[in-house]
């Protein structure tokens, strides 16, 4: 039996999207009350009781996530923001032991990965080896609340509010990463990867050992912006034009190929929204108002480490 | 070549700024149908990774209500003055220092940062106030900017450091993927081919950081010319 597994955290998840629901149905003043709260609330169903509801009935509820989203009904409501004068004050008051529970965070993942899967009792294990840093960052969390709450002598209710007001702000982008890695899924399925990997390579001189590599690391960014994961990439990407034309064509080394090319293929990662969880969900929660400006920021030096990648691959893997 | 109506519906969904969500459902939906399923099963398939998927949204939901608590009890603003009495520091250094840690610690299989748990609450503020001790006030325009840099610096710290770890997703990975394949690979040799690429993309960080620094010099200069002009 395993004490802490995944699901301990997503229940967990799913009571405090619960609760910004309840929160807003309790706040007549919210412009889309109603509709808002279903959001969260539907989302909060899904984190609970997603392991034992059917597919099927996850993906209408999906759906139900989607036309509200779509239709301007998920709105975020006027919270309180505390004044800056307020904030400074704390500050002053609370000196550097506000540190301690941010801090907390890190501390909980460093000693959780290394200690967490060897913690049991005959039977029964904290936490499974394979979950463990979900787990650790999970405890983090947990943690960094209790230690949050002693040393500002916070109400119960701050947490909730707090949590409300930046999830609100957030608003239907929470759900992107997950929607996308959906699309990502259906793709593979449909066989998607297969065209993309035959257009690539028949496009090409691939005759040529540079245009080979070039190739693969191309179709790797390429492939990963489309899908936003180059995990996905790898298999198709791999098995279509790295292991024909750079390895067994042009006798390449595999480790380096896979190694480099995996790398590309992080490239286009930082290059496209469909990375919702790196790129949509870090503009929003920093409040940034151009939702692409962290792609903005990442280009050149993606471009860059790309351009690196091509030439690495290109000088080594037909050596060692 | 009909599987890829996905990809334009995407490519065009995002051109005219449609609702992604919705383009994306469109999207999915338009490739099962052309790949051959029937809609209940393209909404099932939804509703399977959407599940599976849940890890992605975790940490955020987690995350939010004590990093929102301790800002409320003046965190940022804490940073910010610990920053204030580091001389040498600029916006840029503090990035790059915070790439350095993110990729030496995950590269020994650690995750310390993240976009919730450390860029909003920690990182993003101090390269701010860094930036203001030296220039006085920023533009919103420079301090969306900085924020922009601290999140890509935690993806670059992240994405290029974790594959020099064996045990990691990526490593494993490509050793099962070639295991299936029928060829042998060592994940050794594999996560030692991951040190170069790491170099580079530190080196890419750390020419973004000072391009940021002299950007906001220069944007402080011209500001505080303009403040002389007017009197």
């Amino acid at each position: 039996m395993t004490l802490l597994t995944f699901e301990t955290f997503y229940a967990l998840c799913g009571v405090i999207l619960l609760l910004v629901a309840g929160r807003i149905v309790r706040d007549p003043a919210h412009p889309r009350r109603w509709s808002s709260a279903a959001f969260w609330a539907v989302l909060g169903v899904t984190f609970l009781a997603g392991k034992w509801l059917a597919p099927l009935v996850v993906g209408y509820l999906v759906l139900v996530l989607v036309v509200l989203a779509a239709t301007g009904r998920v709105m975020s409501g006027r919270e309180r923001q505390p004044a800056p004068m307020e904030r400074a004050e704390e500050a002053r008051r609370l000196g550097n032991r506000v540190f301690w529970p941010a801090l907390a965070i890190p501390a909980t993942a460093v000693i959780g990965t290394l200690t967490l899967a060897h913690v049991r009792w005959g039977s029964v294990q904290l936490a499974d080896a394979k979950q463990v840093t979900l787990v650790a960052l999970g405890l983090g969390a947990v943690i960094a609340l209790g230690l949050a709450l002693r040393v500002t002598r916070a109400r119960w209710g701050e947490p909730v509010e707090e949590g409300s007001r930046l999830l609100q702000t957030i608003g239907w982008t929470l759900i992107l990463p997950q929607l996308l890695a959906a699309l990502g899924g259906i793709f593979s399925r449909s066989g998607v990867g297969e065209v993309v990997a035959g257009l690539v390579a028949s496009a090409l001189p691939t005759q040529v050992p540079f245009v080979a590599v070039l190739a693969y690391c191309g179709g790797m960014a390429l492939f990963t912006i489309c899908m936003g994961n180059a995990f996905a990439a790898f298999a198709v990407i791999t098995g279509g034009i790295g292991l024909p034309l750079v390895v067994r064509q042009h006798g390449g080394d595999p480790a380096i190929m896979a190694s480099i090319g995996m790398l590309s293929g992080y490239c286009g990662t930082l290059l496209t929204p469909m990375a919702a969880n790196f790129n949509i969900v870090p503009a929003m929660l920093l409040e940034l108002r151009d939702r692409h400006a962290v792609i903005r920021a990442q280009a050149p030096m993606a471009v860059v480490i790309f351009a690196a990648n091509v030439v690495l691959m290109w000088l080594c893997v037909y050596r060692f | 070549m009909i599987k890829l109506i996905g990809i334009l519906i995407v490519a065009a969904g995002f051109a005219v700024r449609a609702n992604t969500l919705l383009v994306v459902l469109a999207a999915g939906v338009a490739t099962g149908l052309s790949a051959g399923m029937s809609f209940n099963e393209v909404i099932e398939l939804f509703g399977k990774f959407f599940v599976e998927n849940r890890y992605m949204t975790l940490p955020v939901v987690l995350m939010l209500p004590v990093i929102g608590l301790l800002e409320r009890h003046g965190l940022k603003e804490r940073a910010e003055m610990l920053i204030k009495h580091a001389g040498a520091a600029t916006a840029g250094r503090v990035l790059l220092l915070y790439t350095a840690m993110r990729q030496i610690s995950i590269s020994l299989g650690v995750n310390i940062g993240g976009h919730a748990g450390a860029v909003r609450p920690l990182v993003a503020p101090m390269a701010e106030a860094a930036a203001r001790a030296r220039h006085g006030e920023v533009s919103p325009e420079i301090s969306e900017r900085i924020r922009a840099h601290a999140a890509a610096a935690e993806n670059i710290g992240n994405f290029f450091g974790e594959d020099i770890f064996i045990a990691v997703g990526a490593v494993l990975l490509m050793k099962g993927f070639f295991d299936a394949e029928g060829l042998s690979v060592s994940v050794w040799h594999m996560a030692l081919w991951g040190i170069p690429t790491a170099l580079v993309a530190f080196g890419a960080m750390g020419w973004r950081a000072r391009a940021l620094d002299r950007r906001i010099a220069s944007e402080a200069r011209t500001s505080s010319m303009k403040e002389a002009g007017k009197k």
